[in-house]
């Protein structure tokens, strides 16, 4: 039996209720769209990438209390991190929500992300954990992009 | 669970009056429903997305493997006559079971969405021209919604579309007033898989046919809870699946007039569809083979029939009053709940509750709901044109067949709770 409580984190909930970075900034210049066709779950990603830095980090969007608060934690995460340490970020992570993490430094980089660590126990939920990262590096390799986990 | 209780529960067409069936003994004849799931009993609530299994199914399946197992149509072999026998003795039994006049009105397929797709090509293509009409409703299926498109948009047709009102009900003044000279077909979903609502199939079907326009109807989510009488109806096509009726999965019907298939080119090229084949010409088989290109799903044609077999033997009147309780008490449960709004209150509802929650995602509400062993179905379930509709992104579905009961409603009510213990 898998437990449930790992899954919906009070961090998780938490974000959920309140997700932060909720909103349009008016200079976003890196923007994508992801869809979770299967779900529903639909997010709009804003960036402000300055000198190589992710600046601003803002979202739209609906969807499940994971994708949600995924994003929501995203957008905290990569906050003043350059475009080479997003996508180290967007590896790890994609790697966390898949197998348990034995790397320390991946760990300590991960920090409050490692959260999401439950929808391990969840295939069917992976995909929404993922979907706001796969919107995030669309924004920077492909701007303007729509992805989708289908 | 004796054999007496068994054999009441099966009473089938006994005068007097009508007891109720014991749906304990019936749930004994699926092997799934004595299973458990993350540790409580399987409470299975998404019927419409498939239905599970009686034993006679699965040892059709096995008996037909181990003891028959041989190509249809060829050999003159002794278990090639057997497994033909078979297989056309399963055609025989659903055109009884829908009362088509002829076993040769029963086309076998991989399920709806092919029936469809056959009607789509063979049926629709050849005869559409630019300015026709193909009229569907607001509560489609995508799989009688996308056929109809890919044959309108590639012969300068248009797609026309019945609107609905906010309970889920088709509005019939409007679907009269798209009822034209240019309307070359209606394709009508029978019950709705997502609002659970039942169409007025009949007084639909009587005003196309007054106009001379043909009518299909999408008819999954019917044959399991309900009887049908497809020369009743007086459809022209009627398209099921058998696993949405206690069947095997990859095997379905398509219910055609015997004279609109007998003026239908094939829909695939191949095996077992012809009469003669030479490099310069091929003469078609008759109906129905014309239509069964290549080595179809015999042992699932098999199982089919011994679904039909096992549905047919059963007191069907009983178990319909049955599963309408158990649906009427599931509405009136749900309606009671704080946060929960139900999507759609057709008038006609059977089988078939949507609902969303206000405090979570209907994506959040099944993982927390499956903890608890109950099963339901989260999503668009293939009509974004009616979560579009509704404004909503995905609903949660409960869905019944007869072998649910009431307390199974009661076990989905405790999980709902624990979802908003979870987010509220």
């Amino acid at each position: 039996m898998t437990d449930l409580p790992d899954l919906y984190q009070e961090l998780i909930v938490d974000h959920n209720r309140n997700p932060r970075n909720f909103r349009v900034p008016a200079d976003a210049n890196r923007t994508a769209e992801g869809d979770n066709p299967l779900c529903g779950d639909r997010i709009k990603l804003f960036l402000r990438v300055q000198d190589g830095r992710i600046a601003d980090a803002a979202f739209q969007g609906s969807g499940c209390a994971i994708s949600k608060a995924s994003a929501s934690m995203m957008t905290q995460a990569v906050q003043g991190k350059t475009e080479d340490e997003a996508e180290r970020l967007f590896k790890a992570f994609h790697a966390m929500v898949t197998a348990p993490v034995t790397n320390p430094a991946e760990a300590a980089a991960l920090g409050k992300l490692a959260a999401f660590g439950g929808v391990r126990a969840f295939p069917a939920r992976v995909k929404c954990a993922n979907l706001p990262w796969h919107t995030l590096r669309a924004a920077l390799q492909a701007p303007g992009d729509r992805v989708s986990t289908e | 669970m004796t054999t007496t209780s068994r054999s009441e529960a099966r009473r089938a067409n006994r005068p007097g009056p009508r007891r109720a069936p014991d749906v304990e003994a019936l749930r004994a004849d699926f092997p799934i429903l004595q299973r458990t799931v993350q540790g409580h009993p399987l409470v299975y609530l998404d019927n419409a997305a498939t239905t599970q299994k009686p034993r006679v199914v699965i040892d059709a399946l096995r008996r037909y493997y181990e003891e028959i197992n041989a190509n249809v149509h060829r050999a003159v072999h002794t278990l090639s006559e057997q497994a033909t026998a078979a297989y056309e003795g399963a055609r025989a039994k659903i055109q009884r079971f829908v009362n088509a006049a002829e076993p040769h009105e029963i086309v076998f397929v991989r399920g709806t969405t092919e029936a469809i797709n056959l009607v789509a090509q063979s049926f629709a293509r050849p005869r559409l021209r630019a300015g026709d009409e193909i009229l569907i409703s607001a509560m489609e299926h995508h799989s009688n919604i996308v056929p109809w498109q890919m044959v309108t948009a590639e012969r300068g047709a248009t797609l026309r579309v019945i609107p609905m009102d906010r309970s889920g009900t088709l509005l019939l003044d409007q679907y009269r007033d798209l009822l034209t000279e240019r309307t070359r077909l209606v394709a009508l979903v029978h019950v709705s898989n997502s609002l659970g609502a039942r169409n007025p199939v009949a007084q639909m079907i009587r005003e196309a046919k007054a106009r001379g326009i043909p009518v299909l109807l999408d008819g999954a989510q019917v044959l399991g809870h309900h009887r049908v009488d497809v020369r009743e109806l007086g459809c022209d096509f009627y398209a099921f699946s058998a696993h949405k009726m206690f069947g095997p999965t990859g095997i379905g019907g398509l219910y055609g007039r015997a004279e609109l298939l007998e003026e239908m080119p094939p829909f695939q090229g191949g095996g077992d569809m012809i009469r003669r084949v030479t490099f310069q010409e091929t003469t078609y088989a008759a109906l129905p083979h014309k239509f069964e290109a290549g080595t179809p799903s015999i042992a699932d044609a098999v199982g089919f029939g011994a679904a039909v077999d096992y549905l047919a033997g059963l007191d069907r009147d009983a178990l319909e009053a049955h599963e309408a309780d158990v649906v009427a008490y599931a509405v009136e449960q749900l309606e009671a709940l704080l946060g929960v709004q139900l999507i759609g209150r057709p008038a006609d509802r059977t089988g078939v509750v949507s609902f969303i929650m206000d405090c979570a995602h209907a994506h959040d509400v099944g993982t927390i709901v499956d903890q608890e062993g109950v099963a339901i179905r989260t999503g668009h379930h293939c009509t974004q044109p009616v979560m579009d509709f509704f404004g909503v992104p995905a609903t949660c579905r409960a869905s019944f067949a007869f072998y649910n009961t009431r307390a199974e409603v009661d076990a989905l009510v405790r999980a709902l709770a624990r979802v908003r213990k979870v987010f509220a």
